[in-house]
């Protein structure tokens, strides 16, 4: 009760708040991401949370500098590469500098690049590309440039760091891989086969096998071949309804060991997997909801459920990258210098919401922070997703997950 | 050894399954001649209104309530909508249908969401049934091959033992004699385009939990379908049967086994070019089966097509 109180307490202050400084700006932040299309719920959801994040952690408190407040604007580029630059140079056009997008590592590189090239040639009207979501190790090494940031674990040291656990469990000798057949399926192929082999050299891979992406309408002959391999354990970076189909084909065709996997909660996938991925399923993933680190997290949760009921808290990294935005510009002391902004993020470090440091590593703007194992399963569950009773609780923590992870990165700083 | 046995279980209930919904597409088009494109968005249809229904009242009054609304909005298509057009020719028809399968497609997504929704199996059908080598095969399965075969078995009864079915059968071929010994043949279409789209309904229902559901379902299994009744014969009930049954059974083995193009060239007499990498056919050597499984029926089409036009079984040219 009392903490009700209190947040409304600071809604009045900050709306008195604003109300004395008529003369604040909005700082303008582009969300480009799907709002339409088959991942229009991702992002429909994504921008909730950015909206949702920029109302209670910035502008309610006060906003930054003299009171300037976040306003997020969302532009839908419908997951293709080419709509995302259009409406990269409408955002540009309409004076935004940061600009915020997850989901797709193709809709990330034709963006880093566009926006390398676009403050070498515009040094007036530079722009900052906070990626929240697109995983592709190359964004933070080879493709790297000042511009971009990345506020997700990366997809090497999400699989170090599921291959430790899986490293830790003896029972576990044979291993079979299957993914989606393109850049991403394969990274997580060749990342499992080394880690493993590295960790675990008596592991055996039993099965490495890639599948057409979406195009699968059942699973069960590629069930049959793991149960046969007589695999413990499968690893899959499947998403959406690849992920959804292979899990249920193999749990129904008798596989009766953990699946461990990037992407199979949320936007549905929890709710139908529901009794049957109970303790099967585990994700590696950031942002601990269950059981929630702290007070303020619980209350967070709360808050934006009470705002969505049908929402889902699924990408507590968005947080992050609100607050540590909000807390470079306040250092930088400007909004419109995003060099000094750049800066101000390289190096930073910041007390998750969730839980953990994080530590934005100055050297290819790769966001390091605790990576968590969890589980799909409906005990000891405080905020289920999908409103279904399940959710995904923490087993293990890896702290500051690669940190020490090598990089390739040249940053040609301004 | 096993493991052949449970392909062939796998592949006849994805192939029963196939043959549902083609059952229907191939009466319709033997009897008017009109390709529905909007066929699979009636499967599509079927799985959503019984997962609606199974909410309230569980899923047994899902597989029986849902089939019939789903006939009756495919009778209602007929009456008001595909009849209205007819008169305009093939060409509006086809796109009338092609019409109605996006309008589908988005009501559902106005209605449901985009997400997958939790259509679950029934809980006295869920676990195994029984195992082959530690391969178990559910419950579930089991129920959709006895309840399709069932289907298939009704289906041939009523359209070669009953009045009504020689009647759709008379109708098929002579629909102008039939019309002048007094029949009502717009009546018999319009039964005959529900009772399509009611079986179409039954295997939404029974595929939606296991193949889940979701507003990209029709789309997913559109294209086989017409595959499926271009193989067996346009208009060959029999022939849907058993054009179905090859596709699951192919598309099944080919999925399960790792077959490699690289040892059927080798077995050619062909060696393979080193390194494979540098070579020009490194995508043809490093085929493998489950790769190449999902065009196997397409490839088996334009075989079909190019020696024997007519299908498996069809008495009429493409």
């Amino acid at each position: 009760m009392r903490k009700t109180t209190g947040i409304g307490l600071s809604a009045v202050m900050a709306t008195l708040l604003a109300a004395g400084t008529a003369s604040a700006d909005t700082i303008k932040i582009a969300f480009i991401d799907p709002l339409s299309g088959p991942f229009a719920s991702t992002g429909t959801n994504g921008l909730h949370q950015y909206e949702f994040a920029a109302e209670t952690l910035v502008n309610e408190k006060g906003g930054v500098l003299d009171g300037d407040t976040f306003e997020i604007v969302a532009f839908d580029n419908k997951t293709s590469p080419k709509e995302s630059l259009v409406q990269l140079q409408v955002a540009i056009d309409q004076g935004i500098r940061y600009v915020v997008q997850g989901n797709s590592s193709g809709v990330a590189h034709a963006l880093t690049d566009a926006i390398e090239k676009h403050n070498r040639r515009n040094p007036d009207d530079r722009v900052l590309f906070l990626n929240y979501s697109a995983v592709d190790p190359a964004l933070t090494n080879e493709n790297c440039n000042f511009w971009h940031f990345r506020f997700d674990a990366n997809a090497d040291i999400k699989m170090d760091a599921l291959t430790d656990v899986i490293a830790e469990q003896d029972d576990i000798t044979k291993v079979y891989v299957i993914g989606q057949d393109y850049s991403f399926g394969k990274a997580v192929s060749s990342a499992a086969t080394s880690f493993l082999g590295e960790k675990r050299p008596d592991i055996e891979i039993v099965g490495n096998e890639l599948h057409p992406i979406g195009k699968v309408k059942d699973f069960t002959p590629y069930s049959r071949k793991i149960v046969s391999s007589g695999a413990d354990a499968v690893i899959t970076g499947n998403w959406g309804a690849d992920m959804l189909n292979l899990g249920k084909s193999v749990i129904d065709n008798g596989f009766d060991g953990p699946i461990y996997t990037y992407y199979a909660a949320a936007d549905g996938i929890t709710a139908a997997f529901g009794e049957s991925g109970k303790d099967r399923l585990r994700l590696v993933t950031e942002g601990q909801t269950n059981p929630p680190p702290n007070d303020r997290a619980a209350a967070y949760i709360e808050a934006f459920k009470a705002k969505y009921p049908d929402g889902n808290m699924s990408q507590t990294r968005i947080t992050n990258v609100i607050e540590m935005l909000a807390k470079a510009i306040n250092e930088a002391g400007t909004a419109t210098d995003v060099v000094a902004v750049g800066e101000a993020l390289e190096g930073m470090e910041h007390e998750s919401m969730w839980g953990g440091t994080l530590y934005m590593r100055p050297e290819d703007h790769q966001l390091i922070q605790d990576v968590l194992i969890t589980v799909h399963t409906n005990e000891g569950i405080d905020y289920d997703l999908d409103n279904s009773d399940y959710g995904q609780r923490m087993e293990h923590r890896i702290e500051m997950a690669g940190m020490d992870s090598p990089t390739t990165c040249k940053m040609r700083r301004p | 050894m096993d493991l052949v046995l449970v392909n062939l279980i796998d592949g006849l209930v994805t192939g029963l399954l196939l043959f549902m919904l083609s059952a229907g597409l191939t009466l319709i088009f033997s009897m008017m001649g009109v390709l529905n494109f909007a066929h699979a968005s009636f499967y599509m249809l079927g799985a959503y209104f019984a997962y609606q229904i199974s909410v309230y009242l569980g899923f047994w009054m899902g597989l029986l309530v849902a089939p019939l609304i789903v006939g009756a909005l495919g009778a209602g298509v007929e009456r008001y909508g595909l009849r209205r057009v007819h008169q305009y020719g093939h060409v509006p028809e086809l796109i009338f249908t092609f019409g109605l399968a996006l309008l589908i497609e988005e009501v559902v997504q106005f209605i449901w969401g985009k997400d997958q929704i939790p259509y679950e199996i029934p809980g006295i059908l869920e676990g195994a049934a029984f195992a082959i080598a530690g391969n178990t095969i559910p419950l579930y399965k089991v129920f959709m091959i006895f309840l399709s075969l069932a289907i298939f078995g009704g289906l041939l009864f009523v359209l070669t033992k009953t009045r009504v079915g020689m009647i759709i059968q008379a109708a098929l071929s002579y629909p102008r004699t039939v019309e002048a010994l007094g029949h009502n043949v717009p009546l018999v279409f319009m039964g005959v385009f529900g009772v399509g789209t009611a079986l179409a309904g039954v295997a939404g229902v029974i595929a939606g939990p296991v193949l889940s559901t979701f507003p990209g379902m029709a789309v997913v299994l559109g294209s086989i379908v017409f595959v499926t009744i271009v193989i067996g014969g346009l208009g060959s009930l029999g022939g849907a049967l058993v054009a179905s049954l090859i596709i699951g059974w192919m598309t099944t083995f080919a999925k399960a086994y790792d077959m490699r193009m690289e040892d059927l060239l080798t077995w050619m007499g062909l060696t393979k070019p080193e390194p494979i990498w540098d070579s020009a056919w490194q995508d043809l050597w490093t085929l493998t089966s489950p790769q190449v499984a999902d065009i196997l029926p397409y490839l088996l089409m334009v075989l079909i097509l190019i020696f024997r036009p007519y299908g498996l079984f069809g008495k009429r040219d493409v």
